[in-house]
């Protein structure tokens, strides 16, 4: 039994499994939070605007509970309790509602987050191509800035992998030095990588390209 | 073999009505308003045309499903292009929206449809601020609105952005998402297009099938049935990526030999290297080998071989990576995004997980591959959507075609972790005797 002995202990977590939980206990003492008020729940007027002008789009105002939350994002930063309770105070729903919505898309943010994000795509193709080591290297280099990193699941452009997605902006292919530059982007305020951006770039097919077209030739085809 | 959607689509401004028009866009919706919405229908059926987005579902009969007569119906393009490898529509709708915008005008026109969405993943922003602006400029220009062009018609296009979720790319999860609730699939049937969105009738075809309307109604059904193979209608765009060595979009005549594709169009693997294994339809497709690298492009040909056309994403995985590692990054992705509301794919996918994270650890024997297995084939087909499947059906492959390759995997992990070393089952029997 001694090699039995050898090997490390089973790592448990906090409520004793192996694996990590999958929510946020809920609080039961507090009683549940209903629609908010108007008159004691202050909205930005810009943004009771913005999502009034996103209700009005939809036949059912309630679809446009994920564009809401988009703009609450932009305003707070994050979805903070205070952001979903003026979203469920404009659209008439309980922040409840709103919470279960956005816990469930990987876009928004239940916890304060850094000011830009930066989502690596670590998914097969990227990581085919060396993402996981470009991710490590993309959390060194945002190392005490206001950038929050992420590996991130297919951001479908695999045409240009390993790629990462900058404050929504596709750059690829990036090599191990683009961390770097890309830190450095952000700080100065610039654009990122501009000689990487997918906007910019030709199509792979040799029939979609065209003389007149000002652009990154695709991947491979640098010469051509 | 003709270009039919990306003719040309670098053409800087094509993204804008003018140089769309002069490139003789919109001239399908002006023919099709001349015609009868039910001979519009009867063209698609003609064309053949199956759904691109990964079903392969004949885009006429879907259509002919929807109720007749005036009620509240709804259009829903699916353009949350989440298929690991696929990224096709992205370039579509990027440079040439309006291809798209026609395209929905026409098969709203069709099917007596007011009221159509198109739901753009949330990280394509920079594609939804193109179409935010094509839809600005369609409306503007008389494409959309009241009375279009006079015929009486009256379209609202809204494009609406999703959050990140690939569940929601899944056609009643969508719905779902698209009311604004967390986006997990409902039960069929009834199927959307007798109950979807708001509970009203609805069609749900992905960006690049409605794409290719507008040149089914320019060329005729017929004619665009004889590009292609039979059972395999028209030009796909498709997706390649992985280890080749010219990666991107290219659009095929379906029915061209997969050989040509990796190595003909994307250059193949870098050299020296050799394609190991190939997912043909994203990463949810059961995977081929080199020796399959012949066969033919094509809905049925692929079904035949046990794999799938899906969403038309290649992805080449070449000799240098291991089996292990690409089933590990496949198993991932799919736990991280089932929605968790069937047990078979929330648990499964979850499993099947931690059960690779065994084998790494070295505390796996090659008998679990047993399990591993049948774990898949107890997933496929007991839940209400395919994502479960979608991650059984690659899996079960690799562990078919590359199990040696796997158990000296989980021998060498047992070596690295000094596990116990494995004792044959007769040195067993034989101790046990004594």
């Amino acid at each position: 039994m001694s090699s039995i002995d050898r090997r490390p202990p089973v790592r448990r977590y906090e409520h004793g499994s192996r694996v990590p939980g999958w929510d946020e206990a809920v609080d039961l003492t507090k009683p549940p939070a209903t629609v908010p008020d108007p008159a004691l729940t202050p909205v930005p007027e810009e943004l009771r605007a913005a999502i009034e002008a996103e209700m009005a789009k939809y036949p059912d105002r309630k679809s446009a509970s994920i564009p809401a939350l988009h703009l609450a994002q932009r305003h707070h930063g994050w979805c903070s309790p205070e952001a979903i309770k003026q979203v469920a105070c404009v659209m008439r729903l309980t922040p409840a509602y709103l919470t279960s919505v956005a816990s469930f898309y990987d876009m928004f943010y239940l916890q304060p987050k850094p000011k830009h994000d930066v989502y690596v795509c670590t998914n097969i193709t990227c990581s085919l191509l060396g993402a996981d080591e470009l991710y490590e290297r993309m959390c060194e280099a945002a190392e005490g800035h206001d950038i929050s990193v992420r590996g991130f699941e297919c951001l479908g452009a695999c045409d240009i992998g390993p790629m990462a997605s900058v404050d929504g902006e596709y750059v690829g292919p990036l090599n191990l030095d683009d961390p770097k530059l890309i830190v450095e982007d952000i700080e100065a305020g610039r654009p990122v990588l501009e000689h990487k951006q997918l906007r910019r770039r030709a199509v792979a097919d040799a029939k979609g390209r065209v003389d007149d077209f000002d652009g990154i030739a695709p991947v491979g085809q640098e010469g051509n | 073999m003709p270009h039919l959607l990306f003719d040309r689509i670098d053409e800087p401004g094509l993204n804008t009505i003018p140089v769309y028009e002069r490139r003789g866009g919109y001239s399908a919706l002006r023919k099709a308003l001349q015609m009868p919405p039910e001979a519009i229908v009867e063209e698609l059926s003609q064309s053949g045309i199956r759904g691109r987005g990964g079903a392969g579902f004949k885009m006429g009969q879907k259509a002919s499903f929807l109720p007749k007569g005036e009620m509240a119906k709804y259009l829903t393009c699916n353009a949350d292009e989440s298929e690991p490898g696929t990224f096709k529509d992205r370039e579509l709708m990027q440079k040439s929206p309006h291809t798209l915008i026609e395209g929905i005008i026409i098969t709203t026109y069709a099917t007596g449809i007011h009221h159509a969405f198109i739901y753009i993943r949330g990280e394509y922003q920079l594609q939804a601020d193109i179409l935010d602006a094509a839809v600005a400029e369609a409306e503007a220009a008389g494409y959309l609105g009241e009375n279009i062009l006079g015929s009486g018609h009256s379209l609202k296009l809204v494009v609406h952005r999703g959050a990140g979720a690939y569940i929601c790319g899944e056609e009643t999860g969508l719905l779902d998402s698209l009311e604004g609730k967390r986006g997990n699939p409902r039960l069929k049937p009834p199927f959307p297009a007798i109950e979807g969105l708001y509970a009203g009738p609805t069609l749900v075809n992905n960006v690049e099938t409605l794409g290719t309307v507008p040149t089914i109604i320019n060329m005729g059904g017929a004619d665009y049935a004889k590009i292609g193979t039979e059972g395999s209608t028209g030009t796909k765009l498709i997706s390649v990526s992985g280890d080749v060595q010219r990666p991107g979009n290219y659009e095929i005549e379906l029915g061209i030999s997969s050989r040509e594709i990796i190595y003909g169009l994307c250059g193949g693997p870098k050299p020296g290297r050799t394609v190991k294994m190939w997912f043909p339809g994203g990463s949810s497709s059961p995977v081929l080998l080199e020796q399959d690298l012949d066969l033919s492009y094509d809905f049925d040909t692929l079904a035949k071989a046990g794999s799938m056309l899906g969403s038309g994403a290649i992805i080449v995985v070449d000799d240098s990576h291991s089996a292990f590692e690409v089933m590990q990054k496949v198993v991932k992705f799919y736990a991280h995004e089932s929605c968790g509301k069937c047990v078979p794919c929330r648990e499964g996918t979850n499993w099947t997980n931690k059960f690779l994270a065994r084998i790494e650890a070295g505390e796996s024997t090659p008998m679990d591959l047993d399990i591993l297995a049948s774990v898949q084939s107890q997933i496929i087909g007991n839940c209400l959507c395919v994502l479960g499947d979608a991650m059984a059906m690659p899996v079960g492959s690799i562990v078919a075609k590359f199990r040696d390759e796997l158990e000296a995997e989980i021998e060498a992990a047992r070596e690295r972790a000094n596990a116990l070393p494995l004792t044959d089952t007769e040195d067993l029997l034989a101790l046990s005797a004594h």
